[in-house]
């Protein structure tokens, strides 16, 4: 099964225009969207972000999208989060004082927090190397090392060392750049910005029927 | 690892590709669209489009060309040129761009940063800063002075102070531009990029001058800069990103390499 109807989920953390082109670029039929009915009937859903945690839940429950997006998790739909869609999909995200998040990943988002004569510049900005094992049908051909486009000043860490699909390294802070489970996929990174890998993976995506195995 | 930039800097004039030396005698070097795709193909890690005439002609960015680079741009884009307020920068984003790079307006209402990163998230305020070697006196203690209007108008204000202020208020990164060595391909003014890079906590790109291979690999090994940007040595064809990538790796410069995705 293709996945072929995709909605992208519009719930007021920011710009999607370049998601938006990116899956038309290969091929996607895509609906951004804030009308959870409409988000409802596709066959897979985009869960993007970027801004703070505290904003993205309020302005998800306010959209009432969260109630699809888990609806859709629990029943099988290839889901794919992106940034801070990503960190939301963990139990609890240091940002803005603290925040709860979905739990559908156990696990907390921390800052990187360096010493200042580290002279570490954060947000983490650019192309970093993302290493996974190989076995993933969302990384299919993509090699391990493969350089994906980064920026976050939080980073995730999963209680579960299975739910971790990729890690990257920055300034010797190694963290999950993608984490998930059977038809979840969530990375740190922007594949919609990430040139052809990034285009690989999200054709990776389309076509993905939310399971691991073949 | 987080690996170093290579950016192409994309100089639009009535909706074409154009290089100067020196901010000046401009020519005409292609498509902004074809260009853009032809560099993406070619390995380089983002794009700067400035729409160099908006500003003297008074009107606002060419939205119409940031629409059709993002069509077809499937890595980061900057666009500056034109931006007048945060309703502007709206507009640049909204159309497909990932950051907006402000510089004169800057200079002079630098509350826009702090609008601009407020609404929009840092990552998307690039500050440009034009400098210029003036001497080191006690106005000015780093030796450089920010000049605005394509380098016509000294500020009498000190780059690295400049630098320190902007991203306080809101800068997620900044592009310093030599004017003295702008397209002419002698190399990078080393010593302000790394004063900077090394003074402030976001990433600094190294602009202005580069004309061979060694001045990238100077850019980031002795000038500590984050992103080295281009425009003449590609733009020429006397260098490619592809090729300038390969030296950077062969250099030991941690630098991303080409994917190619198999279309159907």
């Amino acid at each position: 099964m293709c996945a072929k109807n995709i909605a992208v989920l519009d719930y007021g953390a920011g710009n999607l225009t370049s998601v938006r082109l990116a899956f038309r670029r290969v091929g996607a039929q895509v609906l951004v969207t804030d009308d959870p009915a409409a988000a409802a009937k596709a066959d897979a859903l985009v869960f993007p972000g970027v801004g703070s945690a505290a904003s993205g839940m309020a302005g998800l429950r306010r959209s009432h999208l969260d109630g699809v997006l888990l609806d859709g998790i629990r029943s099988g739909k290839p889901v794919l989060a992106v940034c801070l869609g990503m960190q939301m999909l963990l139990s609890h995200s240091a940002e803005d004082g603290g925040v709860a998040g979905l739990a559908v990943v156990p696990g907390r988002v921390e800052l990187f927090l360096f010493p200042p004569e580290k002279r570490v510049k954060v947000p983490h900005m650019g192309w970093n190397t993302v290493v996974h094992p190989g076995t993933h049908p969302v990384f299919a051909g993509i090699p391990s090392g493969e350089a994906f486009y980064f920026v976050h000043s939080y980073y995730a860490l999963p209680a579960e060392e299975e739910k971790v699909l990729a890690r990257s390294e920055y300034a010797g802070v190694e963290f999950a750049c993608a984490v998930g489970g059977r038809n979840v996929f969530a990375v740190q990174f922007h594949p919609e910005r990430s040139g052809e890998a990034g285009l690989q993976m999200l054709e990776n995506f389309m076509k993905w029927d939310g399971s691991i195995c073949c | 690892m987080l690996l170093k930039r290579l950016i192409v800097c994309l100089d639009v004039r009535d909706r074409r590709v154009t290089k100067g030396v020196r901010f000046l005698d401009n020519r005409d070097v292609g498509d902004p669209v074809e260009l853009a795709e032809k560099y993406c193909r070619d390995g380089a890690d983002e794009l700067v489009f400035y729409d160099i005439t908006a500003s003297a002609e008074h009107r606002p960015t060419d939205l119409e060309m940031v629409r059709r680079v993002a069509e077809k741009v499937f890595i980061p884009f900057s666009v500056g040129g034109g931006v007048r307020s945060s309703a502007d920068m709206r507009q640049v984003l909204l159309a497909g761009a990932d950051k907006v790079s402000l510089n004169s307006l800057a200079v002079l209402h630098p509350e826009i940063l702090s609008e601009g990163a407020r609404s929009f998230g840092r990552q998307c305020v690039v500050l440009g800063m034009d400098v210029r070697f003036a001497g080191v006196s006690s106005a000015l203690p780093s030796g450089y002075e920010v000049v605005i209007e394509g380098g016509r108008r000294g500020m009498g204000l000190d780059a690295l102070e400049w630098a320190r202020k902007a991203v306080d208020l809101g800068a997620g990164e900044i592009c310093l531009n030599a004017i003295d060595t702008d397209g002419v391909r002698g190399g990078y003014e080393l010593d302000i990029t790394r004063m900077i890079s090394e003074n402030v906590s976001v990433p600094v790109i190294a602009s202005g001058g580069a004309g061979e291979l060694r001045h990238i690999a100077d850019a980031f090994l002795r000038g500590k800069a984050d992103a080295a940007l281009v425009a003449s040595m590609v733009h020429s064809g006397d260098f490619t990103c592809g090729g300038i990538k390969q030296f950077m790796i062969d250099n030991s410069i941690p630098a991303r390499r080409g994917f190619v995705r198999k279309e159907k």
